[in-house]
């Protein structure tokens, strides 16, 4: 138990190595959090725009494919 | 040529010009940037001292620390030369002899360094206790560690 | 160079790598945690405070190795007009900003105990504050303008333009005198950090990349969907006008 509350304690520098962790941690969660949203709500999106025309899906997939080919 | 070809080497020369650009003002600034002067720079008058607030960085020289009541008494050094510098106020936890030190206050007249503020500069070693103990006793510690270039 | 710029190439790609990286980064992040905190030892002069090294300096090496990748795709996209370029470079900004972010607190929260002071305005805080700077002017600037083209043009410019202070930022501790010290790991003569400490560094470094590739495979994968969106939209909007006109 004493060691537990000495590696806490961090040899007196608690209050600056944790905050230094703590911040670390809690950007990078943030980033990795928002980036993932942004797929799931991106290619839903684009599933459901696809699915909601049937009929021309072949020819928007053209469409779309047409910024894909890179212009020389 | 192509069109590729051109942006290469319009990006190629952009980057070129901005590059040399930096480097032109970064040496015409080369005095504003540095961030403390040196003692020989100071003891041989290099820098304009007088009545300004600059910057004094070097070594603590061993056993030169002498408290004296509130204030504290030092010597900086760069191998070279040395200032004496009286301090009153908290220092930082790596401050200690034969350690980098970066001062900022004034000259006074009797050559003595006023420091308002006192920083510790710490090197780029890092290592154990126990390490630095066993080098210590071997012989293989370089005690007079690199100083600052002026 | 064009084999991979088909976006269904990087999406097969990267759903590869997807996996990979994110267990790479977190087998490396447990590890790289395990021996920061408990596993490696104090320093002889700086003691505990050395455990907040393991996140300031990968942290940097982030910083600047985002901020160089972003140059990079910059400049793919502005001379070979790759289409993949430009969502990747945005896709790599936001995670530069954080570590360089990370890099300038943590380096902050190190400063006060052992240097006396939380900041200076020595050569190398203040072009790593440049940084900074630099990462939230190119995302501010992306999004800038009504039509997204330019505003990837803008910004990319600036992205090549700042590229200038990724070696300034690695140099400045040489090139001037500095408050921080020089370089421990990359220089001349081999590291001057024990093996002990160096453990946690290396994994900690390999985590935030792995970590950096998985967020750039999530962010890009996003960006391609948005694009396909804007495309079928447009797609949608003149073929709305053409049912008008007839």
């Amino acid at each position: 138990m004493e060691s537990l509350s000495s590696f806490f304690a961090m040899g007196g520098y608690a209050g600056y190595v944790w905050p230094s962790y703590g911040l670390a941690f809690v950007l990078m969660v943030a980033v990795l959090v928002t980036s993932a949203r942004g797929v799931k709500t991106a290619e839903r999106e684009l599933e459901q725009m696809q699915s909601l025309r049937p009929g021309r899906r072949r020819r928007a997939q053209q469409a779309a494919s047409v910024t894909e080919v890179p212009e020389t | 040529m192509t069109r590729k070809r051109r942006r290469l080497y319009f990006v190629v020369l952009g980057l070129l010009a901005v590059g040399t650009a930096a480097a032109l003002v970064l040496s015409a600034l080369r005095q504003d940037i540095v961030f403390f002067f040196s003692p020989s720079e100071i003891v041989e008058a290099k820098v304009p001292t007088e009545g300004r607030r600059i910057r004094l960085g070097g070594l603590v020289e061993q056993g030169s620390v002498v408290k004296d009541g509130a204030s504290v008494k030092f010597r900086v050094t760069d191998g070279a030369h040395v200032v004496p510098v009286v301090y009153a106020g908290l220092l930082p936890d790596l401050f200690r002899e034969g350690q980098g030190v970066v001062t900022e206050g004034k000259l006074g007249k009797d050559g003595v360094f006023q420091a308002a503020e006192v920083l510790a500069k710490h090197d780029e070693n890092y290592m154990p206790k126990e390490v630095a103990d066993s080098l210590k006793k071997s012989g293989h510690w370089q005690d007079e560690k690199k100083v600052d270039k002026p | 160079m064009h084999r991979f710029a088909n976006p269904a190439r990087f999406l097969r790609l990267s759903a590869l790598i997807q996996p990979w990286a994110a267990a790479i980064a977190v087998a490396c992040l447990a590890g790289g945690l395990y021996f920061a905190l408990f596993a490696s030892p104090a320093d002889y002069q700086q003691g505990e405070t050395v455990r907040i090294m393991y996140i300031h300096v990968p942290s940097a090496w982030m910083g600047l190795f985002c901020y160089t990748a972003m140059a990079v795709f910059s400049a793919m996209a502005l001379i070979w007009k790759h289409p993949l370029a430009d969502l990747m470079a945005r896709a790599s900004a936001p995670v530069g900003a954080a570590f360089t972010f990370i890099c300038l607190v943590t380096g902050a929260l190190w400063g006060k105990p052992m240097w006396g002071t939380w900041w200076v305005w020595d050569a190398r805080l203040t072009s790593m504050l440049i940084l900074l700077f630099l990462y939230l002017g190119y995302m501010a600037l992306a999004d800038a303008f009504d039509d997204p083209e330019r505003g990837q043009k803008a910004a990319a410019i600036l992205a090549l333009v700042g590229v200038v202070n990724v070696p300034i930022i690695k140099w400045s501790v040489d090139w001037w005198n500095t408050l921080h010290q020089p370089a421990s790991v990359v220089k001349m003569g081999g590291p001057s950090i024990d093996s002990t400490m160096m453990v946690p560094l290396i994994l900690m470094a390999v985590g935030f990349k792995a970590y950096w590739v998985l967020v750039l495979i999530l962010r890009t994968r996003a960006e391609i969907a948005a694009a396909k969106v804007r495309t079928l939209r447009m797609a949608q909007i003149h073929a709305a006008g053409q049912v008008e006109q007839a």
